[in-house]
């Protein structure tokens, strides 16, 4: 198939940017959506122009590196995906394709499509973590978690840090990102000593950046390529209350 | 802490349910216009003597206004305060600020969860129309009167104040419908997917309920139901 590609340029984070067209031809219908833009950018290497830097890693979906807009949608069309894992078959011959970097403030355009999300990084420095001594792998009973509070402390882990809920969200927030860690730690018992300090801190590193606060829209839950759910949210504001109701 | 983006949600949904309470007490008193004259007056000037003589002549209005008028205050200045930070966050694009034209709905949001901020302003200058209208009757389209009976009836025997009652109420049934939800879920009660699902539903039950519950006494007098 053959696809218009328009992708968005910026030579660095100081630079206005601005969208380019490319005509790529031949692309397979099996082909990721990166494989595609590693055949565009071998194309422009052989012409002399400056191949599109984006970032990607593991490419099977588990790393979270990867990240694009992709026609107005964060990690594109598909339900449950990251660009990566995305195909070329979710799209037609003759298609126009849009393709930009996450837009959120505190994720500065670095290049082209790859943005600096070091924040999120602060984000967990402030308090995703359990001081807890781990050593080596303790007995697998030796502190029993209930079968429910382990698969959704599971499903909360699933989290890659893509940040495809800051670039869908109407607000810029980071919410879900938190929730997320929030919950994996907090349904845990090695979660239970910082869980109070732990959502506080973190809300308040993540309004630092210059994240913007949830409307519970549902965007992001929507474009998470790991289904995670909206209603993590309303836990860590349930975690911000109790916080704050035992505040010493 | 106190400022946190999490804090302001929190107080914006507890002033909201107070806002909504209220609406819900309103339109229920709305609806005696059907009992006719002597009814309808007799409740407004009931709504001045209730708790007397402990409290003095219109103690508990003054009361419920003071908690309306501090929920108001505090509803705006949330919402104004999260706007601010959404405009800081996404460069003033919010929702729209891809070059891409081919998602401006998004994924899945509704039209009620984005003219919650506009609609917001709609519903304000509405209050302010509606107090000069009815309250202190400033206003008064079909004639003044002493009697609220009469401020109601000569006003909505108009049709511009219908529609415009209408536009408002119409502003406040998506505000609702969206807003109910978020608020809920804001304060915790978003427990699983199935409960996003009920949330929803409520939402859109008292929303459908207040627009309506409202609706109906002006388009009865409209249509000569009423006196
Ligand atoms: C068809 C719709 C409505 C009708 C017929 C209506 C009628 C009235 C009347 C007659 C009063 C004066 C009551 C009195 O002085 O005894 C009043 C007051 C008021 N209404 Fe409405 N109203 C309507 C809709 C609304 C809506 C949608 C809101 C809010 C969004 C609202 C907010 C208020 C407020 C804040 C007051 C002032 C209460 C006070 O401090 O005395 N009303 N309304
Ligand atoms: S490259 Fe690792 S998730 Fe896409």
């Amino acid at each position: 198939m053959n696809i218009t590609l328009r992708v968005w340029r910026q030579p660095d984070s100081d630079a206005p940017g601005k969208m380019h067209t490319y005509q790529v031809a031949d692309v397979s219908e099996d082909m990721s959506f990166l494989e595609m833009l590693d055949v565009l950018n071998e194309q422009l290497t052989i012409d002399g122009e400056d191949p599109i830097a984006f970032d990607s890693d593991c490419r099977e979906g588990i790393c979270g590196m990867c990240g694009l807009v992709i026609n107005g949608l964060a990690h594109g069309p598909g339900k449950n995906v990251t660009t990566c894992q995305l195909h070329m078959r979710s799209f037609a011959d003759g298609d126009v394709i849009d393709v930009e970097p996450w837009r959120a403030e505190p994720f500065t355009v670095i290049k082209d499509l790859v943005v600096d999300r070091s924040s999120f990084d602060r984000i967990i420095q402030a308090g995703g973590y359990i001081t807890a001594p781990t050593g080596t792998a303790p007995e697998a009973n030796s502190i029993p978690v209930n079968k429910a509070d382990a698969d959704a402390a599971f499903d909360a882990a699933t989290c890659i840090g893509c940040g495809a809920c800051v670039a869908a969200c109407p607000n810029g927030s980071a919410s879900l990102f938190m929730a997320a860690k929030v919950a994996h730690l907090g349904l845990l018992p090695q979660g239970q000593p910082e869980r109070h300090s732990r959502v506080l801190d973190m809300v308040d590193q993540h309004d630092a950046e210059g994240f913007g606060g949830c409307t519970q829209i549902g965007e992001c839950t929507a474009a998470c390529p790991k289904g995670i759910q909206i209603d993590l949210i309303s836990r860590m504001d349930r975690d911000v209350l109790s916080a704050i109701a035992h505040r010493k | 802490m106190w400022r946190s983006t999490i804090v302001l949600k929190v107080a914006m949904a507890i002033s909201g349910l107070i806002l909504v309470l209220y609406l819900l007490a309103h339109m229920y008193g709305n609806l005696k216009v059907f009992a006719g004259q002597e009814a309808f007056d007799g409740y407004s000037h009931h709504l001045r003597t209730m708790g007397e003589p402990l409290l003095p002549y219109a103690g508990a209005l003054w009361i419920i206004r003071v908690v309306l008028l501090v929920a108001v205050i505090l509803h705006i200045y949330c919402a104004v305060t999260l706007w601010r930070r959404m405009r800081l966050a996404t460069a003033g694009g919010g929702g729209q600020r891809y070059e891409s034209t081919k998602a401006r709905r998004g994924n899945q949001r509704t039209y009620a969860s984005f003219t919650m901020r506009w609609g917001g302003v709609v519903i304000a200058l509405f209050v302010v129309y509606h107090l000069l209208h009815l309250t202190w009757n400033t206003i008064s389209p079909g004639g003044a009167s002493g009697s609220p009976y009469e401020r109601v009836v000569n006003g909505f025997s108009i049709w511009w104040v219908v529609l415009s009652y209408t536009v408002a109420l119409l502003a406040v049934g998506f505000h609702l419908r969206h807003g109910v939800w978020a608020a809920l879920a804001s304060l915790g009660a978003n427990t699983s997917q199935r409960r996003r699902r009920h949330l929803n539903v409520l939402a859109t039950v008292v929303a459908l309920l207040i627009t309506v519950g409202f609706l109906i006494p002006p388009f009865a007098i409209l249509f000569g139901l009423v006196g």
